[in-house]
C-alpha cells in the first residue's frame, strides 16, 4: 500500500511539475470553448442552446492533452521496467497512475466545466450537475486514455495515435454526461443518464487497468 | 531468498531473428557470471528474460532457494532480484533525493538502507540537484544505489560500469564483492571484465 501511495505522490509531482500540467489543460479548455461563439455566432439564445454540448466536447479534447505522457516517460527512461517488476500487480500500478493523472488534470477540468458552460450561457442551476457529470466523465476518459496511452507506447508521434484510439471510446461518457445535463435543463428525468454514466465509469475503472497492464508488458518485451 | 538460478534450453528471438538457441546457464550463491558477446548477441535480452520482462520462445528459467526447492518465479522477480538496465530509470525533472526516496519506498527499503546507499555511493552532495543536471556517471551511481536500497539476492546488471570513472568502477567492484560474500548472485552483461572474480558465459547465435 505504501508503495502505491509513493507512486501516486510521484505521479502527482510529475504532473504538476515543469512542463504545464493542469494549467495547460485548463487554458486549452477555456480556449477551445471560447472558439465556439467566435465560430457559431454570439447570439445568447443560440449559444445557450449548445453550451452544454460545447462544454462537454471541449472537456473531452482538453482531457486528451497530457495522456500520452502517462506511460511514455517511464517507458523512455527505463523506469517502466522497474514498475513492472515491482510487487504490486501491474494493473493496480496502472490504475494508480491513471488516478493520479485524473487528480492532476481531470479534477481541475471538471471544476472548470460549470464555469465554462455558464460562460457560454447555460443556466447556473445546472452547475452542480455539470460538475458531477464532468467528474465522472473525466474519470472514465482518463482511464480509457490510460489504456490508449499504454497501447501507443513505442509508437512515433504517439500523442496523435492516442487521440485516434481513444476519441471513439469517449462517446458514451459524452452522450450520458451531456444527456443528463440537457435532460435537467429541459425538465426531463436526468437520473437515468447519470446512472448510466456512473455505471460506465465504474466499468471502465474496473477493466481498463488490465488493458494498461497487458499493453505495458507488451511494450517492455 | 534466491540461492541459485538455472536456465535451460533457452531460445530467444527478436522480431524474426533468432538470437540464441538452447542456452544453458547456472548461477549459484556467491558467484558472479559475466555475459559476453558481440553487440546484438542477446545479452540484454537474456537479462530481461531472467527478469521476466521478455518472454522466451522456449526454455525454462528457474529460481531455487538454499534448500534447493523452487521459488515461485513471480515472487522471485518482484521480491528477490534487482534489475539495473542500461537505462537509469530516473526522472530528469525530479531531484536526486526525491528519486532515492521514491525508489526506497517502491522497493520496500528501510530508512537505514537508504542512508547506507547514500553513504556508499556518496550521493549526499547530489541529493538537492535535479537529475537532468547530473553527469552520466553520477546518474549511474544514483541508479546503482537502488541495489542497496533494499537487500536482494540476485543482481541483474546491464553494462553497469559503462559510464563510471576508474575510481567508481573499483568502488562498485568492492560493493559487488561484499554482495557476493554475503551469498548474493550477480549476472551481468558487460564488454569489459568485471572488477570481481567471475565466470564468463558467451552468448552467441
Amino acid at each position: 500500500m505504501s508503495r502505491l501511495l509513493a507512486l501516486y505522490r510521484r505521479e502527482l509531482a510529475l504532473a504538476w511539475g515543469r512542463g504545464g500540467g493542469p494549467t495547460n489543460a485548463l487554458a486549452f479548455y477555456v480556449g477551445a470553448a471560447t472558439l465556439l461563439p467566435l465560430a457559431g455566432g454570439a447570439e445568447p439564445q443560440r449559444l445557450a442552446a449548445v453550451s452544454i454540448g460545447a462544454a462537454f466536447a471541449a472537456l473531452a479534447l482538453a482531457s486528451l492533452l497530457s495522456l500520452e505522457r502517462m506511460f511514455e516517460r517511464d517507458y523512455e527512461d527505463g523506469a517502466l521496467d522497474l514498475l513492472i517488476l515491482g510487487s504490486p500487480p501491474l494493473a493496480l500500478t496502472g490504475a494508480v497512475k491513471a488516478f493520479a493523472q485524473w487528480t492532476a488534470n481531470g479534477l481541475p477540468l471538471a471544476l472548470a466545466a460549470p464555469v465554462v458552460a455558464a460562460a457560454l450561457g447555460a443556466s447556473f442551476q445546472l452547475a452542480p450537475l455539470i460538475a458531477v457529470t464532468a467528474l465522472l466523465a473525466g474519470l472514465a476518459m482518463t482511464f480509457l486514455g490510460g489504456a490508449g496511452a499504454a497501447l501507443a507506447l513505442g509508437a512515433r508521434r504517439g500523442g496523435v495515435l492516442v487521440a485516434v484510439i481513444v476519441l471513439p471510446l469517449y462517446a458514451p461518457p459524452i452522450i450520458f454526461g451531456a444527456g443528463a445535463v440537457s435532460a435537467l435543463a429541459q425538465g426531463l428525468p436526468w437520473q437515468p443518464p447519470l446512472l448510466f454514466l456512473a455505471a460506465f465509469t465504474l466499468g471502465v475503472v474496473a477493466l481498463t487497468p488490465f488493458a494498461m497492464a497487458a499493453a505495458c508488458r507488451n511494450a517492455a518485451a | 531468498m534466491i540461492a541459485a538460478i538455472s536456465v535451460q534450453n533457452l531460445s530467444i528471438s527478436r522480431g524474426v531473428r533468432r538470437l540464441f538457441d538452447r542456452l544453458a546457464l547456472e548461477v549459484k550463491a556467491g558467484e558472479a557470471v559475466m555475459l559476453a558477446g558481440a553487440n546484438g548477441a542477446g545479452k540484454t535480452s537474456l537479462l530481461r528474460a531472467v527478469a521476466g520482462l521478455l518472454r522466451p520462445d522456449a526454455g525454462e528459467i528457474g529460481f531455487q532457494d538454499a534448500a534447493g526447492s523452487e521459488i515461485e518465479p513471480e515472487v522471485a522477480r518482484s521480491d528477490h532480484l534487482h534489475f539495473a538496465g542500461h537505462q537509469d530509470g530516473l526522472k530528469a525533472q525530479r531531484r536526486a533525493g526525491e528519486e532515492i526516496a521514491f525508489w526506497s519506498r517502491w522497493l520496500s527499503g528501510s530508512a537505514g538502507d537508504q542512508a547506507a546507499a547514500i553513504e556508499t555511493y556518496q550521493l549526499k552532495p547530489l541529493l538537492d540537484l535535479e537529475v537532468r543536471v547530473l553527469s552520466a556517471g553520477q546518474r549511474r551511481r544514483l541508479a546503482l544505489a537502488r541495489l542497496k536500497l533494499a537487500p536482494r539476492a540476485l543482481w541483474l546488471l546491464d553494462e553497469p560500469l559503462a559510464p563510471l570513472d576508474a575510481h567508481w568502477r573499483s568502488r562498485f567492484g568492492e560493493e559487488m564483492s561484499v554482495h557476493l560474500a554475503s551469498g548474493g548472485l550477480i549476472l551481468a552483461a558487460a564488454h569489459d571484465p568485471l572488477p570481481v572474480p567471475h565466470r564468463v558465459v558467451r552468448v552467441a547465435g
